[in-house]
């Protein structure tokens, strides 16, 4: 049967919800039982990668081929990115307001995944303002390969030349102690393959929606 | 092709000393914005907002400025060029124009704020370093997005939204390296931030050159 891996998708989903907020985890100061949030927080980023990544790729196919479908495919897998986008952005809100007192605070990458939140705004502003369809394709596969190119310095290389509170640059000693105990491996990892799955799946309903909307008309 | 390239800065120059519009309105533009800083600020202002507000009308004066470069030409110079030249030529030549202009209009600007609202700066060299290679990065984004922005129907409006978040790591990079050079650290402590804020211009002038042609077939 071809839809297993949405059944995956659930099945994993449902068993990192329910090991996550019931298993037991390493005792760490400031983080406490806050550290469940890993389970939530990190998937959503994962998540709105990947499918930014397919939706560059498929940008960059359609600048070599103007095929209308490689379009539709980057767009709306851009749309379904943002959405995760949006989850991640709350979840680590909420996660910042119980460890470090404030729903945000000034740090880079924090500023660097809001700024990719305006940049795909921007997209999508570009293509609601340009009727004709190719020229529409055309410019917004120019301004999304361009964006994230820029995305990537800002997200991945900025952070990791300063100090900061959040995990994985310069500053917090805290993160390689709890860089995932193998107990929170076995929850995390399932719950990354889990989310990207069910993204996706996401991401083909929409597909196919868009698809019945272009041909009913 | 560096040949073409040098033709067409030398008639955007030209075009621009024969009528002056662009230059004489970002000027009046940008002295206004900081006579307006000046007089809500009562003059006293600290080190950081100063370099802040700074980066700030660039940011918006540069927006402006570059806006214009491809909205204005018109459709059979736009036929003219499509026929004779490559694109790369006309994009490269654009950014480089460009780079020259906002680099005038910033000095000039510089000397206004200066005026106005003191000079803070400890390292003067430094400072127009960072403000050279600012307005390389500057120049670049806008250019290309101005090219994008041209062809849809809100352009001017659309200028500013698909630029901003794509500026905004070269502009916090080019404040912290403007800071250190007002607080006059020295040079081993800012150059890092040099080297990203080049390495960030080189990306994105390598992008533009690969991109441009695909926007120029019209």
């Amino acid at each position: 049967m071809k839809h297993w891996w949405k059944i995956l998708a659930a099945l994993l989903i449902y068993y990192s919800i329910i090991a996550g907020l019931l298993m037991d985890v390493p005792r760490l100061a400031i983080l406490n039982e806050t550290i469940r949030n890993i389970f939530f927080h990190v998937p959503m980023w994962f998540t709105m990668f990947a499918l930014l990544i397919v939706s560059i790729i498929y940008s960059i196919k359609y600048l070599s081929g103007f095929s209308l479908q490689h379009d539709m495919i980057a767009s709306e897998s851009a749309k379904t990115a943002m959405i995760f986008g949006i989850c991640g952005l709350l979840t680590g809100m909420l996660w910042a307001k119980f460890t470090w007192g404030a729903f945000w605070v000034n740090d880079t990458k924090l500023n660097g995944s809001a700024a990719t939140m305006l940049v795909y705004a921007a997209y999508f502003l570009l293509r609601a303002s340009v009727e004709d369809e190719q020229k529409r394709a055309k410019l917004s596969a120019v301004y999304s390969i361009f964006a994230f190119a820029l995305m990537v310095v800002f997200i991945m290389v900025l952070p990791r030349l300063t100090d900061s509170l959040h995990p994985g640059s310069g500053g917090n000693p805290a993160f390689s102690a709890y860089d995932l105990d193998d107990n929170m491996k076995l929850v995390f990892y399932p719950a990354v393959i889990g989310w990207i799955l069910f993204g996706t799946w996401i991401f083909a309903l929409k597909l196919r929606i868009r698809k019945a909307q272009l041909n009913s008309l | 092709m560096f040949q073409n390239i040098l033709i067409l800065i030398k008639k955007e120059f030209l075009l621009e000393w024969r009528a002056k519009h662009a230059a004489t309105g970002i000027l009046i533009y940008v002295i206004s914005t900081i006579f307006v800083c000046y007089l809500s600020f009562r003059g006293m202002i600290d080190l950081p907002s100063w370099n802040a507000l700074f980066w700030i009308i660039m940011l918006f004066a540069a927006v402006n400025a570059v806006a214009k470069s491809f909205v204005q030409e018109s459709r059979g110079l736009q036929l003219f060029y499509y026929t004779f030249l490559h694109p790369q030529e006309v994009i490269l030549s654009k950014i480089i124009y460009n780079i020259f202009f906002l680099m005038i209009i910033s000095f000039i600007s510089l000397l206004f704020y200066i005026l106005f609202l003191g000079n803070m700066i400890q390292n003067l060299p430094m400072f127009l370093l960072g403000m050279l290679a600012g307005s390389a990065g500057f120049s670049a984004v806008l250019t290309l997005v101005s090219a994008i922005a041209s062809k849809t129907t809100n352009s001017s409006a659309l200028m500013a939204i698909l630029s901003f978040p794509v500026l905004l790591p070269l502009l916090m990079t080019v404040i912290r390296f403007s800071k250190n050079a007002m607080d006059g650290l020295a040079w081993s402590v800012n150059y890092p931030n040099l080297i990203i804020i080049v390495a960030i211009d080189v990306m994105i002038i390598a992008l533009a050159y690969m991109l441009f042609p695909y926007l120029w077939r019209e």
